[in-house]
């Protein structure tokens, strides 16, 4: 598969966060991937120290469906998020898959506070049956040992 | 004069069942916090595992006091102010490093041995004649009042004067030892970066939220909530093992009667536990060679006892929480009225199993942190709180749930899981150590 076609795929998924489409976004996801977000610059150990999320299908799906609970206090009145990514790099380039890292500045609102963080973001990928999905995900934040309100959406 | 105004102030938003909204709201109460309570009262400022070399330090603070915990050349632990005694610069600003032999302030140079003492003054001359060694700054780094070291973890009081380590906590210890005893080597060590979560309310609500009993089904149904009925309705074999979120999570959305029978405990001087038969830490799944090694170090029947405790949260008067069975600190710093640092901390048990530490990081992420769906309903209360606080009319908080005519804190209780006692203790304790700590 192309690098344009992994690349594509991650400006999708960005577009897709921000328009709010969580349920078609959690099915991107392969059953045994993981989404990472690190405590630490640099951080290498996920498991053994504490991390902002590592969260596996469960969790996600929990997230998800969460967010659109009628008794999701924190969701109401509702989160909104918007990605601006620089052009994605291909880090490695695979027939079944891709490694891609992405600069990205990312927006979050509620009510009248907007919160800016600036990620980079490691997409693993992979090719199943034709479609490209997520195997693994790893959100680092510029500032990720700052003390933040509440991150509610999906960096 | 000063300390009848306080007096008055501090009787006038006190009664038995019901605190003034002042003592959340007002920049005042705030101020007389910083400058009363928490300097007369022990606080936690660090874990000895922070600063295990001569020379390492730490940055902390005791209520609006800048201070650093450093480890002397003599193996002691010292907490100072951290304030060079020339001209109020800051010694270090970083979250820990090592300093070697000596601190050296980076304006002018002054340096100061590990305990504080004044080593070296560049151009010394300057000062030759002008009575500089009578001065508070000839003094060095100052000492805060006094500090304590129970079994790795440091308290302070800034106060010269005051009440005793032991005496202020008391049997409240138990709680403490119980987390460090469950080390088959007696020790913790702190793991990693604490999460760091700003709360844009008053100190008071996180810490009194600690022994709320009554709202993880409410606040929490969207999280815990869901993951149950998400994990009813898979498809998934009969004996399939619960994932370890539903572990985690899943006990927040147990019904009143689970939270009435575990029981609270209050100690003397505003400390207090729930948990006292059961919690929601107790059905956790038992991790292989941790029940051996436990054996190994204390014999069955201490290893039991140990283990048999399954304290929840356990308070420690004015600002921190600890959970034994998932060794686990939080640090509700105040940084004004309306604004609040939460640090939470997790701990390694020397001598026990890897997976004990990744189920403690794991309910850290889940429960603790910014981007955690538990966490995100109790600081939108507690900011719905902070704002709604501010109406006319309406000026009491109301904490009477299973509230008896004439309480004694001084007494140790054990009760319903479900009173709101161990807030009323913490504000009786709020109230005499406002005014110095007299009973």
């Amino acid at each position: 598969m192309s690098a344009e076609r992994f690349i594509d795929f991650v400006y999708d998924e960005a577009w897709m966060l921000d328009q709010g489409r969580f349920a078609e976004w959690i099915e991107l996801w392969e059953p045994d991937a993981v989404y990472w977000m690190p405590l630490n610059w640099n951080q290498q150990d996920p498991i053994n120290e504490t991390s902002l999320l590592y969260e596996d299908n469960f969790m996600l799906r929990l997230r998800v469906e969460r967010l659109q609970g009628a008794r999701t206090f924190s969701q109401k009145p509702k989160s909104r998020c918007h990605h601006v990514l620089n052009r994605p790099r291909v880090e490695e380039l695979r027939e079944d898959g891709a490694k891609i890292v992405t600069q990205c500045h990312y927006v979050e609102t509620r009510l009248d506070e907007q919160m800016l963080l600036a990620l980079t973001i490691r997409h693993d990928l992979k090719v199943v049956d034709g479609q490209i999905r997520i195997a693994g995900k790893r959100v680092d934040i510029l500032n990720c040992d700052a003390a933040f309100g509440n991150i509610q959406l999906l960096p | 004069m000063e300390e009848q105004t306080l007096r008055d102030t501090v009787n006038r938003v006190i009664r038995p069942e019901q605190v003034h909204r002042d003592v959340y709201t007002s920049a005042e109460i705030f101020r007389l916090e910083m400058k009363h309570l928490f300097p007369n009262c022990w606080v936690y400022v660090g874990h000895e595992s922070q600063t295990a070399k001569p020379g390492d330090y730490i940055t902390a603070q005791i209520g609006d006091q800048p201070l650093l915990q450093v480890r002397h050349t003599d193996g002691e632990i010292k907490v100072l102010y951290n304030r060079c005694p020339h001209k109020g610069t800051k010694i270090v600003i970083d979250k820990a490093g090592n300093t070697g032999k000596f601190f050296r302030c980076p304006y002018h140079a002054w340096s100061f041995k590990t305990d504080g003492c004044l080593l070296a003054i560049p151009l010394k001359k300057g000062y030759e004649g002008t009575g500089l060694e009578g001065t508070e700054a000839a003094k060095g780094l100052a000492p805060v009042g006094a500090w304590h070291n129970y079994r790795g973890f440091i308290f302070a009081r800034l106060a010269k004067d005051g009440i005793g380590f032991e005496e202020f906590f008391g049997e409240a210890l138990s709680s403490l030892d119980n987390m460090v005893d469950r080390s088959p080597v007696g020790r913790l060590t702190v793991v990693g970066a604490p999460l760091r979560y700003m709360h844009r309310c008053n100190w008071k609500m996180l810490v009194e939220n600690q022994t709320d009993t009554c709202h993880p089904m409410v606040a929490h149904e969207s999280s815990a909530g869901t993951a149950v009925k998400i994990w009813e309705t898979m498809e998934k074999p009969a004996d399939a093992p619960k994932p370890p979120a539903m572990e985690i999570i899943a006990p927040f959305m147990s019904p009143y009667e689970f939270f009435e029978n575990m029981g609270i405990r209050t100690w003397p001087n505003g400390h207090g536990h729930t948990g006292v038969h059961h919690s929601i830490h107790s059905d956790y799944s038992a991790v292989p060679g941790y029940y051996d090694a436990m054996v190994e170090a204390y014999g069955e029947e201490r290893a039991q006892a140990i283990l048999g405790e399954n304290r929840h949260n356990t308070v420690y008067f004015p600002n921190i929480m600890i959970k034994g069975p998932i060794q686990q600190l939080r640090n509700f710093i105040p940084l004004g009225p309306d604004k609040t640092l939460v640090e939470s901390w997790i701990f390694r048990l020397e001598g026990a199993p890897d997976e004990l530490v990744a189920r403690t990081a794991m309910y850290n992420r889940m429960i603790n942190a910014p981007t955690s769906m538990v966490g995100h309903d109790d600081l939108e209360m507690y900011e719905r709180a902070q704002e709604g606080l501010m109406a006319d009319g309406l000026e009491w908080v109301n904490i009477q749930r299973l509230y008896e005519e004439g309480e004694d804190f001084s007494e140790e209780a054990v009760l319903n899981g479900t009173t709101e006692r161990q807030m009323r203790n913490q504000f009786d304790a709020w109230k005499r150590f406002m005014i110095g700590g007299a009973a």
